[in-house]
């Protein structure tokens, strides 16, 4: 460069290829890294009026950036499983929910999430069985995996945990029926359209302090919304 | 202007060596590879070393070889870039070349590790501009969620590492705004001094930036932070890897800090020219003094309290977390300690600036000189003694409260006596209103509101409302963005014509102003209102009632986006493609630093050192002499009185 | 070079003529100004007058906006006249001398008095309203050293996690609730903690707020005055649903609140057995609750 003198044209150019570049470099960075969003599984209204929807929590989703993370597959009307938490429900509508659960369990942090909230009839089917309050303490002993949370609704839906040393535990995700797991089903009504944050409320963030941290505070796996439309 | 005052230099051999191997010659391109080679090295060691912890093993990412990466990236840089090759030859006994204080006319030098304190000051000027637009930009990302109270734009993690990123980015370029660019490229100038005490300190201070930068904005691609710029512990040990680079990256910057700190407090000290006693220092040099005593005694906290976070999170020490005998309060107050002085080390160069350049378009003397310099150091030295007024509501010791109240306002005195001084200096005064002169008028204005809702914020009782809100929010822009930024860009159109040689164009100068200083207000102003009415900062959703208010902010904050794309595209457009030449002392000052041989100022700056013997804002004293008699080339006083209108 | 005389315009004189000018419409305008404050915006300011707190804050608010008005004139006026007068109009040398002022010991005087004056004055203000109504509705930490006058209190312990607000009410069985409803005319007695990181609780038309820790009880006080809804909002960034972690609760009639408190004490009687005892902080265990982080075999619990 030392010498150079440059024409008036060239510089003119230079620093309009450089502003080009700078603007190119910006969309870039929305597009390619801060747009980025786990899918949306719709799930549409079937003619009976209500709507099922699928899913299983895992211990370890097996795909993406982060296959050590816990997280969540949510199944489409083809039956294909995808790896998120975002999901698109019609309003006014009651939501069958079939849960898969693969993962094992622990303690709450807060022990009033043992109670089933939010659902038709106050209880959730735990293997077939109704349960309104769970106990960490005195069920079968592989405490609670997860809870399936959203708070403007009032859900609040805790899922026992499988045994982690079980002979054919899901080690990696999507699961399958014929791996360890509990079958978890519910009922709730969508009510209004909006936007609808869920959690979960067991400390499931495995290396992160008090588990709170990585998947709990990532889309896609233990933390979502539910778009009702 | 071939001047070798051959001091220590043989910058003419420099040169030619240069042209022999420009490819292996140390520059900015060497530091990046030297950078990703100890980068590479330092996580392989973290993994080797930390690779089998529980918590590595659970959570799948390890936060000890981002660490150490970091660390050997930043050895490995300073390397690349030639920084250690003068000292170590030194220690070795051996007779180095300066090659580093290089006079060349080409841009490379500024990619290159040079100690020429005006090489360092342009540095700086595009470094920290880099900075400010990179986080503003991140700003309208805030604002573009905003625009509704539940339709979203980014994810709410997405979301919080934008918030973080802005925050801590706009924080750490604060606090060398005006003394990297001006208090480097000026001072020296101003006292008439041939160089800085600690060149190499002073180039250092420079190259931690863009290594920082780059660090800080890599963790948005780690999964960012999402604990903001005060990243509270416990909350920051739950983050994940990229809570590593916010560590790193302040921490980098506070090195930065240090480095410029004792630097320039050095040499204002020592580096005066004969006759330039304390009692005609430059306003701007008093500023910086305080500057610098309040950074070299703030710095090392946060430099603490990160090393301890950094601790907590890789070695899984627990002094910021409760059950294991430490304290999440231990962080708040390491924070703050560091926190708060900041706030104010922001503020200072604002002022400095402002008192600096008000005389010269007042044509009179500052308004109680001794009360400016005074008010400055009573802000550095007070400090230091509020910073718990940020945990009012953390259940700190409950009767702590009311002393904190009262050290924090009386900090209102000491930045009162910046108004006095800026109206005195108005008091029957001859002023033009000039670019420069109008960003310093903005400061008034501006800082004005900061400064009213500052005795809001500070009053516990109301604390309890506004705390945490949006008023908080707004207040603090008004006091950072409305101060010290409006100073940073009128300090830019003020010495343009010294820095580059060019002249800029009043007429864009002003629309630039009136459109900043209008979008600004109407996009800080009503955030008081809609702090007071119930927002939290920091969240993506909120009240449905607010979004008529919000809009209005987002929409003035585009239009504020607009001003500053404007600023820079004329700007860079003046000083790369129509080159105006400026003529000599453009604005009239008495100040040293314009009654140099040259635009840009040669590489020493003064063929032979100046002795002072008049003071700098003697303007309305029509048979005051220079300040110095100090022989230029072509003096012309009267061409320049032409140009002025 | 003849010499150089400065116009009447900026003389003496004309700068006292000036002042006075200032002064006088300052003084006008400022009184106009504040009782507009006072009056007309006063009682519409945050955050209301739900409770004694709120109420409180809303006067302390009004007070200081009001004692701003004059203070924003007075430098808006000071420029603004500097500016108009003595510009440099079109055509003029801008660089020839202005006054020679390069201070005025009354003028200085009088600015330091006055602004020492008036920051005492706040702080003493500050400090009076945050004693007297019992910490003014901020955390006061585990031990409040003002308190309200009474022992006839109702305590509520605010529970923040990521990312909900629980309450436990130790008067009614111990029971925890994700809702929160409240007696009018009762003096209130918030402990505020923390399950994991740092939350607040904002109440903001209670005029309440108190960082809740972990490991720490936090304390605050209101009356409740009027019924009607209040915000909580959580105000220490928490982490991904910071800006989702917010609840609305009620003041009701006290019957209705007798009534809602032993509905749910009924209704909770099985999930409250489970719940740990009653007690200012929890430290949950680490088996499963830890998240790995730290060893479990050093569970603080373990050896409780």
């Amino acid at each position: 460069m030392k010498g150079v003198r440059l024409s008036k044209g060239a510089r003119a150019g230079a620093l309009l290829f450089g502003f080009a570049a700078l603007i190119g470099l910006l969309i870039f960075g929305v597009a390619g890294y801060l747009r980025t969003s786990p899918p949306t599984v719709s799930v549409g209204a079937s003619s009976s009026g209500s709507v099922n929807l699928v899913m299983q929590t895992d211990g370890a989703v097996g795909v993406g950036p982060h296959p050590s993370w816990v997280g969540y597959f949510v199944q489409d009307a083809s039956g294909a499983w995808h790896q998120t938490t975002l999901i698109q429900l019609p309003q006014n509508t009651d939501v069958h929910v079939t849960l898969y659960e693969y993962d094992s369990g622990g303690n709450l942090r807060n022990s009033v999430w043992s109670q089933v909230a939010g659902t038709t009839g106050g209880v959730a089917y735990i293997n077939g069985a109704a349960e309104s309050v769970v106990n960490p303490n005195t069920n079968t002993g592989n405490g609670i995996a997860h809870t399936f949370n959203v708070p403007a609704l009032g859900i609040n839906v805790p899922m026992y945990g499988v045994s982690g040393s079980a002979k054919n535990f899901c080690n990696t995700g999507p699961c399958n029926t014929s791996q360890a797991h509990n079958t978890i089903t519910f009922t709730f009504h969508t009510g209004g359209a909006g936007t609808y944050r869920w959690q979960c409320f067991v400390p499931c963030g495995l290396g992160y302090l008090e588990g709170n941290g990585g998947p709990m505070q990532s889309l896609g796996y233990m933390a979502g919304f539910l778009k009702v439309v | 202007m071939a001047i070798d005052f051959s001091q220590e230099t043989k910058s003419g051999s420099s040169g030619a060596s240069a042209h022999k191997s420009s490819i292996f010659q140390p520059s900015i391109i060497t530091g990046m590879v030297g950078g990703g080679l100890g980068f590479l090295f330092g996580h392989w060691a973290g993994n080797a070393i930390a690779g089998g912890y529980q918590q590595v093993v659970g959570s799948g990412s390890n936060d000890a070889a981002i660490v150490l990466g970091y660390l050997f990236a930043v050895v490995g840089w300073f390397a690349g870039l030639g920084a250690l090759n003068y000292p170590l030859k030194k220690m070795l006994g051996f007779e180095p070349e300066n090659v580093e204080h290089t006079s060349d006319p080409g841009w490379g030098k500024y990619f290159r590790y040079t100690t020429d304190h005006k090489v360092v000051g342009v540095q700086y000027l595009f470094g920290m501009l880099v900075y400010f637009f990179t986080a503003g930009l991140l700003a309208l990302a805030i604002r573009t969620e905003l625009l509704s109270p539940v339709h979203h734009i980014w994810g709410p993690d997405t979301y919080l590492e934008i918030v973080g990123e802005h925050g801590t980015m706009m924080m750490m370029m604060m606090t060398s705004v005006v003394l990297g660019p001006f208090g480097n490229y000026v001072i020296p100038l101003m006292i008439g001094s041939k160089k800085v005490a600690f060149p190499r300190l002073e180039a250092a201070s420079f190259w931690f930036t863009p290594i920082s930068y780059f660090i800080l904005l890599s963790a948005l691609w780690q999964g960012g932070f999402q604990s903001g710029w005060t990243s509270y512990a416990p909350l920051s040990v739950q983050q994940g890897v990229g809570q590593d680079g916010y560590i790193f990256g302040f921490g980098l910057q506070g090195l930065s800090m240090i480095c410029a700190g004792t630097n320039i407090v050095v040499t204002i000290i020592n580096y005066r020219a004969p006759g330039m006693t304390w009692g005609r220092l430059n306003v701007m040099g008093w500023s910086m003094v305080s500057l610098g005593f309040t950074m070299i005694l703030s710095v090392p906290v946060l430099i603490d309290g990160l090393y301890v976070l950094a601790l907590d999170r890789t070695a899984q020490t627990s002094l910021l977390y409760g059950p294991h005998g430490g304290s999440s309060f231990l962080w708040e107050n390491l924070f703050w300690f560091f926190g708060h002085p900041e706030v104010y080390l922001l503020a200072i160069p604002g002022f400095g600036m402002v008192a600096e350049i008000v005389p010269v378009f007042a044509r009179k003397p500052v308004f109680g000189y001794k009360t400016a310099a005074a008010g400055m150091i009573g802000l550095a030295i007070l400090s230091f003694f509020v910073w718990q007024h940020h945990l009012f509501q953390s259940g700190m010791n409950p009767d702590m409260r009311p002393l904190f109240m009262l050290t924090t306002e009386l900090i209102s005195i000491p930045t009162g006596f910046i108004y006095l001084v800026g109206m005195g200096t108005l008091w029957r005064a001859r002023i033009r209103l000039t670019v420069p002169m109008l960003f310093m008028l903005g400061v008034y204005f501006n800082f004005l509101f900061g400064g009213v809702t500052g005795v809001y914020v500070s009053d516990v009782p109301i604390n309890v409302t506004v705390h945490g809100s949006f008023f908080v929010m707004a207040h603090f822009h008004y006091t950072i963005m409305g101060g010290v930024i409006f100073a940073f860009f009128g300090a830019i159109y003020y010495y343009t014509p010294l820095v580059t040689g060019f002249q800029l164009s009043e007429k864009l100068g002003k629309i630039h102003f009136w459109s900043m200083i209008i979008a600004f207000n109407s996009t800080f102003l009503p955030l008081f209102a809609v702090g007071l009415l119930g927002q939290p900062r920091r969240v993506f959703e909120y009240a449905a009632r607010l979004q008529t208010l919000n809009d209005w902010v987002s929409i003035s904050s585009y239009v504020l986006g607009l001003s500053l794309t404007f600023f820079v595209v004329t700007w860079m457009w003046q000083i790369v493609v129509t080159r105006k030449k400026s003529v000599r002392d453009p604005w009239s000052s008495r100040s040293l630093e314009w009654h140099v041989d040259s635009y840009p100022p040669p590489a020493y700056n003064f063929e032979t050192i100046p002795v002072v013997v008049a003071g700098p804002y003697e303007y309305a004293d029509p048979d005051a002499l220079p300040m110095a008699d100090i022989v230029v080339a072509n003096a012309g006083r009267d061409v320049a009185r032409e140009n002025v209108r | 070079m003849a010499r150089f005389v400065l116009e009447d315009s900026r003389s003496e004189e004309a700068g006292k003529s000036a002042l006075v000018k200032i002064l006088s419409v300052w003084a006008v305008v400022s009184i106009i100004g504040m009782a507009l404050v006072w009056f007309v915006l006063g009682p519409h300011l945050a955050p209301g007058t739900m409770t004694d707190q709120a109420q409180g804050a809303q006067f302390d608010i009004k007070f200081v906006s009001t004692l701003v008005v004059p203070v924003l004139l007075f430098v808006w006026f000071f420029f603004g006249y500097s500016i108009m007068k003595w510009r440099v109009r079109p055509g003029e040398d801008g660089t020839l001398p202005a006054a020679n002022l390069s201070g005025n010991s009354k003028a200085q005087g009088a600015w330091y008095v006055i602004t020492t004056t008036l920051v005492l004055g706040l702080a003493a203000f500050g400090t009076y309203f945050l004693i007297a109504p019992a910490g003014a509705g901020g955390g006061e930490g585990a031990s409040p050293i003002w308190t309200p006058g009474t022992t006839k209190l109702l305590q509520v312990q605010v529970i923040a996690q990521q990312w909900r607000f629980t309450y436990r009410w130790p008067q009614f069985g111990g029971m925890e609730t994700t809702g929160i409803e409240l007696p009018v005319n009762t003096e209130i007695e918030f402990n505020v903690t923390s399950l994991d990181v740092i939350h607040d609780f904002w109440a903001y038309q209670l005029g309440v707020k108190a960082d809740a820790n972990p490991d720490y009880n936090n304390v605050a006080y209101t009356k409740t005055l009027a019924t009607g809804r209040f915000t909580v909002r959580c105000d220490e960034l928490c982490g991904i649903w910071h800006g989702a972690m917010y609840n609305y609760g009620t003041v009701v009639s006290q019957q209705q609140f007798e009534q809602w408190a032993t509905n749910m004490e009924q209704q909770n009687a099985s999930v409250t057995k489970l719940l740990p005892k009653y007690s200012l902080t929890y430290t949950p265990s680490y088996s499963g609750a830890g998240g790995g982080y730290y060893n479990t075999s050093v569970d603080p619990n373990a050896n409780l």
